[in-house]
């Protein structure tokens, strides 16, 4: 090796140490940032609830766990339990999801497999995007006004023909009721799984498709035996992100639900929902019960946890098997 | 003129797909014109020439998959077996299971290695001896032997090898009379590359295939025909593809009838 050449080696070899510029001095100091903002939601998340469990501590030293079983809210004598909350909270999340979940991927579908040309599913799916933007207050006002009127016949003429079946059953049906709220809810959650599931949807690839019919599978059968599958993680996703919402959703329920503390099979009478409860007694709320809305508060936070968790849970299952 | 020497050299061999003037058009732009060409039994005709000269376009239109592209539109005459492929009453869902294809990605299922195989006999209602159809196939595809004991495995962990063999065995799983391939090799190193040629001869003989393919040695070392294509711009500065001369793989490359197929074969070409 000549002398010319070792030193063009040298000088290549330069330049290695580490930038002492501000480059890297931008580098960490956004690292830095981005960790204090992940901790920082967490903590968040955790301060909250930690608040709510001190603001509750008097009604969890009262009335324990069984504030679960319990089926009275009485702020007169001071006794509360919130079954009945927990089961309308449940029922009409199921309803929304429900109802939701098949329509939501129906038209996903629809928009994105080519059933229609552009120039009909793009403004379709500009206006379900648009539906996520009605406050849930005016989507409540919506129901009480225009919906129960025009879905009372409905309601009657379910329980009049299909009362034997329980959920249906109960008296003649006024308007208010856990159907309804399972209705108006999954007329919030489903843009949210068609949005999703749309995108799921659109980035499986093409050749997917087309692998698909070209050995003799019709359309329908490649959507579900191919397509469906493939995209079942984010259509679970979808549902998970519309049953979140479904749970927590307080504006529609407190409008609409009929605030009856009480557990009726039937879907057709009234109930409460643990959001409408607290929505509708807050205000003029004593400082035991105070303690007790924010008891039932924690108990939806963790509600919703556990379905999230259990959610999660199917998920893995599935991805497991597929 | 070509098809004459074709018909000339394979009295004896039956056509399974002849096509005459047979034209192929994206919206209103033309992408493949006039193509005469007849694909005999039992063969592998390979279809060469420079890209976007459509020879894509053409496997496509043997098994009804330009079907699924909006705006694609096919004009003249494509027979199999002598009957119109493109009539009204000939339904593509039938002719695409009696007419397998194999990509040029490996595009496996995201199921199981044995579902792969499995799907097309599954939605073709052929339900009896499923373990030993998947394993005949897979043993056919010469993939048996690496995945004997991981068939509940997704297809998708394979390497891109024996994807693509998995892709030629869940193929001829549906036992299709004819099996098109669209550069089945071109994402493959030179010995799964090697694995696949091996396979086709295999094939050949009890499937007629067609392949496309950019290398030239693959062409002249599995195919019995091959077809060269070439495009040529139009006014508008479109270009439209078209056949330039097929005949036994022997004499398109050592004594073609066309200059352009010389060039061409010889890589004097553009
Ligand atoms: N889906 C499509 N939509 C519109 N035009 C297309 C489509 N597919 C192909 N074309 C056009 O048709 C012509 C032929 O394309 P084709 O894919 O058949 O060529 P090819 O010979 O297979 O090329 P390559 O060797 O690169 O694969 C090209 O000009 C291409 O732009
Ligand atoms: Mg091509």
């Amino acid at each position: 090796m000549t002398l010319a050449e070792q030193s063009t080696g040298y000088q290549r070899s330069q330049g290695l140490e580490k930038r002492n510029s501000t480059a890297r001095v931008l580098d960490v100091g956004f690292w830095g940032l981005t960790l204090l903002l992940a901790i920082g939601a967490g903590a968040v998340l955790i301060w909250v609830i930690l608040q709510t469990a001190d603001s509750a501590m008097p009604a969890i030293r009262a009335f324990g766990p069984g504030f679960i079983f319990g089926t009275t809210w009485n702020p007169v004598t001071n006794v509360y339990g919130v079954l009945p909350q927990i089961y309308g909270t449940l029922i009409t999340s199921f309803i929304a999801v429900a109802l939701a979940v098949p329509l939501g991927i129906g038209v996903a579908i629809f928009l994105t497999e080519g059933f229609a040309p552009k120039w009909v599913t793009t403004p379709i799916a500009f206006a379900i995007e648009l539906i996520v933007a009605i406050p849930s207050v005016v989507l409540g006002i919506w129901g009480i006004f225009v919906l129960i009127p025009a879905i009372r016949p409905f309601f009657r003429f379910l329980n009049a023909n299909f009362g034997w079946i329980p959920i249906f059953g109960g008296g003649t049906p006024r308007g208010n009721n856990l159907l309804l709220v399972g209705l108006v809810l999954a007329i919030m959650i489903v843009p949210v799984i068609i949005s999703i599931t749309r995108s799921t949807f659109e980035v499986l690839p093409r050749d997917m498709r087309t692998g698909s019919l070209a050995l003799g599978a019709t359309r329908w059968e490649t959507i579900l035996r191919v397509l469906i599958p493939a995209g079942l993680s984010g259509i679970i996703s979808s549902v998970m992100l519309g049953l979140g919402r479904a749970l927590g959703e307080t504006m529609v329920s407190a409008m609409l639900v009929g605030n009856a503390n009480r557990i009726d099979i039937s879907w057709l009478q009234p109930g409460t929902t643990i959001t409408a409860l607290i929505a509708s007694q807050f205000g003029e709320a004593g400082r035991t019960q105070v303690a007790a809305l924010m008891y039932a508060g924690l108990v939806l936070m963790i509600l919703s946890l556990v379905v999230n968790i259990l959610a999660e849970v199917v998920i893995r299952r599935f991805q497991n098997v597929e | 003129m070509q098809s004459q020497s074709m018909n000339n050299t394979a009295v004896d061999l039956r056509r399974i797909f002849e096509a005459q003037n047979l034209s192929v058009y994206y919206g209103n732009s033309i992408a493949l014109r006039d193509v005469t060409l007849n694909i005999l039994e039992g063969k592998i005709t390979a279809f060469i020439g420079p890209s976007g000269c459509g020879k894509s376009t053409l496997l496509r239109c043997y098994n009804r998959t330009n079907d699924l592209i909006p705006g694609a539109e096919v004009k003249g005459h494509l027979t199999y077996r002598g009957k119109q492929l493109y009539d009204k009453t000939v339904d593509p869902v039938v002719v695409r299971r009696k007419i397998g294809m194999v990509f040029q990605q490996p595009n496996p299922f995201p199921k199981t290695i044995y579902d792969n195989v499995a799907y097309g006999l599954r939605v073709n209602g052929m339900k009896q001896n499923l373990d030993e159809v998947v394993e005949k196939s897979l043993r056919k595809a010469a993939l048996w032997d690496e995945v004997k004991d991981k068939l509940k495995t997704l297809g998708t962990s394979l390497s891109g090898g024996q994807q693509q063999r998995l892709c030629i065995a869940r193929a001829i799983a549906v036992q299709p009379d004819v099996i098109l391939m669209d550069e089945p090799c071109s994402a493959l190193d030179p010995i799964s590359t090697m694995r696949i040629e091996e396979l086709m001869k295999e094939l050949k003989q009890e499937y007629t295939i067609v392949i496309v393919t950019h290398n030239m040695q693959q062409a002249s070392r599995v195919a019995d025909y091959t077809a060269f294509f070439n495009a040529e711009a139009l006014d508008g500065g479109k270009r439209v593809g078209y056949l330039v001369e097929v005949d036994t793989t022997d004499k398109v490359f050592s004594n073609p009838a066309d200059q352009r197929t010389r060039d061409y074969v010889s890589g004097r070409f553009g």
